[in-house]
């Protein structure tokens, strides 16, 4: 691998690359990580297993999965609109467009809740009309599907708008020409180039879900086996000094989210490799 | 504990380094604080500067951080430089001892009352008008009533308000069973459980959601004087309990940075009467009876119940109440059993 990689690349300093990004992934994600476990192997396994399957905390395993995953696919659907929209088409204001994609990643979750649950409200400027018929959003698993799905918003758009750049629409029209059909053009030549980027975009979005909490906090309500989500759980228990438990809930849930990503990563070869051959 | 230190500490240690380009001659002092004393510092912190420039004739700067109670803690333990902590409850300063050895067993013995130089109580905020007609507790456990409270599990300021809902009800219907009934009602009439105080005066003033909301006493007056004058108005209860949020000294702060004489004045001068006028600006009821008499029609009389008489201490209350299996924890699993 090494040698490969020395081999091929005309500008030297493999070592030197090498070594600072594994001091930098030591320092900014390996040892707190280490620290989560190493807490978490602190608790005998019947402590762990009574942290992380109370009732309270598994319903929020539901709701906390549950929704990031129909945020996630809620963006991988319009985000892939929005990027076709962004990369095929001219209009006014497209720059402006492209510009705000990013800002969910710029605004501070905190006031990009308050702003939600705002709107959302049923005395807010959208909530009032869906409580016309009797759609409550804020304080519901609703309000935290919606949250999600905005800061997860770039993710997609983001991941598919370089590959489709680099599209030809000649492919397109190839396909047109040997007498696919629209649909037949979309199924079998567009979505497949795209399918990894989606996929990468669909997990990038569904991580950040996972572990956010300053935008949901506010506008789900947050109560008890209803909705409340994991992050705040581990909030809860660290602020009884329960270091441990607050440690067993975050392993789970890095465990688990380390597992979907595999998969989805695992998919994503799969497709492009199909598409490839 | 040794890595966790020196994971926490060392970006600490690193912002420190940016924030001390104080020059040279001028002491400096961190105050580690909890939300609303954000205003009531602010003030204090001029005029002890001025007191100590004159007595000493340092300048000084004091340094202020504000967060949750709990949180603030648990920066302190995990190596935030704190001079003196001036937290939201007794547990929190507590844990200070417990987990971090910071202070010695006697801390809260080092100053009066508890070393509360302040203390304040839980009332109730309504409407204008009250439309509700809410006069007391048992208001509270009426089905057409909405009630706002921060989750207490997450928020140290929220803990106060059910022990006072229980210590009310464990007095009047003398029994440590309905007093969980009470309780549970109370909190079955709850929408929204916001993580803290922030957020849950947001869900009542903002959104408008609730009838009351069970807040400190300073902080219903905060939200009454910047949020809406004429909006909202203070119902206080016959009876609730006697907050005390107490401060201290990081005595192992203080010795390694050699700013202990500082420090313990800084605290002590909270007791003047000065700073005591200033507490009761912000809201605070002043521990010095003398000065708290003049403020009698600002802070009604209210039937106080300590939370050592009631609940033997914070230690046995947040085992009892609020850890994981604790009566809070089988309240919200009942709820949610009626719920479903």
């Amino acid at each position: 691998m090494s040698n490969t990689a020395k081999a091929k690349s005309v500008i030297p300093g493999f070592n030197i690359t090498m070594g600072f990004s594994l001091l930098y992934l030591t320092f900014i994600f390996l040892i707190p990580v280490g620290g989560l476990l190493l807490y978490t192997s602190l608790m005998s396994w019947d402590e762990f297993w009574r942290a992380v399957s109370h009732p309270q905390v598994v319903a929020s395993y539901k709701l906390s999965f549950g929704a990031s995953f129909i945020g996630a696919s809620i963006n991988l659907v319009f985000g892939f609109l929005a990027a076709w929209v962004l990369v095929r088409y001219q209009f006014p204001g497209k720059r402006l467009i492209d510009a705000l994609i990013d800002l969910p990643f710029a605004l501070p979750t905190a006031v990009a809740g308050i702003a939600l649950v705002t709107l959302y409200a049923s005395t807010g400027w959208v909530g009032q009309y869906f409580e016309l018929f009797d759609i409550r959003i804020a304080y519901t698993q609703i309000g935290v599907v919606i949250a999600l799905t905005y800061i997860g918003l770039p993710f997609v758009v983001r991941t598919v708008q370089p590959v489709l750049e680099d599209f030809e629409s000649e492919l397109e029209e190839a396909s047109a020409a040997l007498g696919a059909s629209r649909l037949t053009t979309i199924r079998k030549v567009i979505l497949p180039a795209l399918l990894p980027a989606l996929l990468t975009g669909f997990a990038l979005a569904f991580a950040r879900a996972l572990g956010e909490y300053g935008s949901v906090v506010f506008i789900s309500g947050n109560l008890p086996y209803a909705t409340e989500i994991t992050p705040l759980l581990i909030v809860a228990k660290a602020e009884q000094y329960d270091y441990n438990g607050a440690a067993a809930i975050g392993t789970v849930m890095l465990f688990a989210a380390f597992i979907l990503l595999l998969v989805i990563n695992f998919l994503q070869w799969w497709s492009s490799r199909r598409f490839s051959h | 504990m040794k890595l966790k230190q020196l994971l926490i500490a060392l970006p600490l240690a690193l912002s420190a380094v940016s924030f001390s380009g104080a020059s040279l001659a001028s002491d400096s002092l961190l105050n580690v604080s909890y939300d609303p004393t954000r205003e009531l510092y602010r003030e204090y912190n001029e005029w002890f500067a001025e007191k100590w420039k004159s007595e000493t004739g340092n300048s000084l700067n004091v340094r202020q951080s504000h967060g949750g109670s709990g949180s603030q803690a648990r920066a302190i333990i995990d190596g935030l430089d704190a001079d003196v902590a001036t937290l939201a409850l007794a547990y929190d300063v507590d844990a200070l001892r417990k987990r971090g050895n910071l202070i010695p067993e006697n801390w809260q013995e080092r100053l009066p009352g508890n070393s509360s130089p302040y203390t304040s109580t839980i009332v109730l905020l309504v409407r204008a008008g009250n439309p509700k007609n809410i006069q007391d507790w048992d208001d509270l456990v009426r089905d057409d009533v909405q009630v706002i409270t921060p989750n207490p599990k997450t928020s140290g300021g929220a803990r106060w308000n059910y022990l006072a809902a229980w210590g009310y009800a464990e007095q009047k219907y003398g029994s440590k069973e309905s007093a969980y009934d009470f309780v549970k009602k109370i909190f079955g009439n709850v929408p929204v459980l916001d993580p803290a105080a922030r957020g849950a005066t947001n869900t009542f003033v903002q959104r408008r959601i609730g009838d009351v909301f069970i807040a400190w006493e300073n902080e219903a007056f905060l939200s009454v004087e910047q949020l809406g004058r004429g909006q909202y108005e203070i119902v206080v209860p016959s009876v609730s309990i006697l907050a005390e949020p107490p401060v201290t000294v990081v005595d192992a702060n203080v010795d390694r940075k050699g700013t202990r004489a500082l420090a313990e004045a800084y605290l002590e001068g909270l007791y003047s009467d000065d700073a005591q006028h200033l507490a009761a600006k912000h809201f605070y009821r002043p521990s010095n009876a003398e000065i708290a008499a003049q403020y009698e029609d600002k802070f009604p009389k209210v039937n106080l119940f300590g939370i050592d008489d009631v609940f033997g201490g914070w230690d046995n209350a947040q085992e009892t109440h609020f850890n994981d299996g604790g009566h809070f924890d089988t309240i919200l699993e009942e709820l949610a059993q009626q719920r479903r």
